[in-house]
């Protein structure tokens, strides 16, 4: 299910050839061993990943219940959202499961080139944001806890629909 | 005993074998008493009957190739415990197959995207196990399996076989994990937009809580597949199994005959209408 290295991200289907050899011109190709860090909460948010292979997890430390994973990104997934707004702090740390390879794009040198070529940022923040939202509804649907024993999960009445 | 040819009089079956899933799932292989019911389609379903305490819709899990019947049933009600409690050797009533298939034939040579969630992996079994029979009849097979946690995912052991044995790319992952999960972490629909599709070859099948099935479709949809191509598996009040209740109606749809699986294009409007 991984995509080689020269395949397109389908994430960035959207973006037309020219903008998107823009924003790969903009990346360098990164590795990390199974383990590394990609990123560690709290440290400063510079950079973003279009993740081409292997398997990166996201988690964060819980008092009590030690360091829990929140979600999986593979082949295919954006990494690293911080880079966007204030305080510009990663909000969960990165760690690679497997040997995992990706396109690294500097936020500011992202910045720049967006700033000089408004329609490549317009294009390059559609296609971000398309992905950002797929992870939002991903989200939102995992919040409803659809395979959860019918009768364990407690009822409530929409309050818009009272 | 009645003959088996009247679809409201249910044949005798006895529980063969039964395998625990998960906490609260089995599946029971039935072998026939005498004679047995007509040979079934991938995702069809029959209608299990416990005596004296009521009968139930169940997709059927097993190989269509195989003489004996199986079903994956989670305890959820009264009859679906009373089936999902039935002891090797015990009777049940069975009525079926009924409803519609997931009609492969018209997969063949095209690149199959399986997308299932808790229970829903049970009613796409059959259909896994008829292309993995004829494998090279098909083009990619991708199979998406989501649950809960990672002790409630349905034929674990299977699930791990085919994904070692190369013939489908398979993608597992949890909702929330425990215990030692190294695998996936997140909803189907995250993988499932991570595919690389070829959209025009690919037909999608799709079983599991329905808000699932649709979140799913909306990203195979988006991702240039054709309604029409996506199939979802829906559940309603079956009841009678032929069309004549009317206690399984969708819309249009009388869902025992025009259903299980019904193509995208047709579900899609009918889903987003509450009162149906």
């Amino acid at each position: 299910m991984n995509h080689p290295a020269s395949e397109p991200n389908p994430r960035l289907a959207g973006l037309d050839p020219e903008h998107l050899q823009t924003l790969l011109g903009l990346s360098r190709l990164v590795q990390f061993a199974a383990g590394e860090h990609v990123f560690r909460e709290g440290d400063l948010a510079r950079r973003l990943w279009l993740v081409q292979d292997g398997r990166v997890m996201l988690h964060t430390y819980v008092p009590g219940r030690g360091d829990v994973p929140i979600q999986t990104l593979g082949a295919g997934d954006v990494l690293g959202w911080s880079w966007l707004t204030a305080p510009h702090r990663w909000h969960f740390t990165a760690t690679a499961l497997s040997e995992a390879r990706a396109r690294e794009i500097d936020a500011a040198i992202l910045h720049e080139s967006s700033s000089a070529d408004p329609a490549f940022g317009y294009a390059v923040v559609r296609a971000l944001s398309g992905a950002l939202v797929d992870r939002l509804q991903a989200t939102r649907a995992r919040l409803l806890d659809l395979y959860g024993e019918p009768d364990s999960i407690p009822r409530q009445t929409n309050p818009a629909a009272r | 005993m009645a003959p088996a040819s009247d679809p409201m009089v249910p044949t005798r079956y006895r529980v063969g074998d039964r395998t625990t899933e998960t906490h609260d799932s089995v599946t029971l292989t039935l072998v026939p008493v005498r004679a047995a019911l007509p040979t079934f389609d991938p995702g069809q379903f029959m209608m299990l009957a416990v005596p004296g305490v009521g009968e139930v819709a169940i997709s059927i899990s097993g190989d269509p190739a195989a003489p004996e019947l199986q079903h994956t049933v989670r305890a959820v009600g009264a009859v679906s415990r009373a089936i999902h409690d039935a002891p090797v050797g015990s009777a049940l009533g069975v009525r079926g197959p009924f409803g519609t298939g997931w009609d492969l034939g018209s997969c063949a040579g095209r690149d199959v995207v399986i997308v299932a969630g808790g229970v829903g992996l049970a009613a796409v079994r059959s259909a896994l196990l008829a292309i993995l029979a004829g494998r090279e009849a098909y083009r990619r097979v991708v199979l998406v399996v989501g649950a809960r946690s990672p002790d409630e995912f349905l034929f674990r052991r299977e699930l791990d076989a085919w994904g070692a044995s190369g013939a489908i790319d398979l993608e597992i992952t949890v909702d929330q994990p425990t215990g030692d999960w190294d695998g996936s972490v997140g909803f189907v629909t995250e993988p499932v937009g991570r595919l690389s599709l070829d959209p025009g070859r690919t037909t999608a099948l799709l079983c599991g809580p329905e808000p699932m099935m649709r979140f799913a479709a909306r990203v195979l949809i988006g991702n240039g597949v054709a309604a029409e191509d996506v199939r979802v598996s829906l559940e309603r009040n079956m009841q009678c199994g032929i069309a004549l209740c009317g206690h399984c109606q969708l819309g249009e749809l009388l869902l025992c005959r025009d259903g299980p699986v019904v193509d995208y294009a047709t579900a899609g409007p009918l889903l987003h209408v509450r009162e149906l």
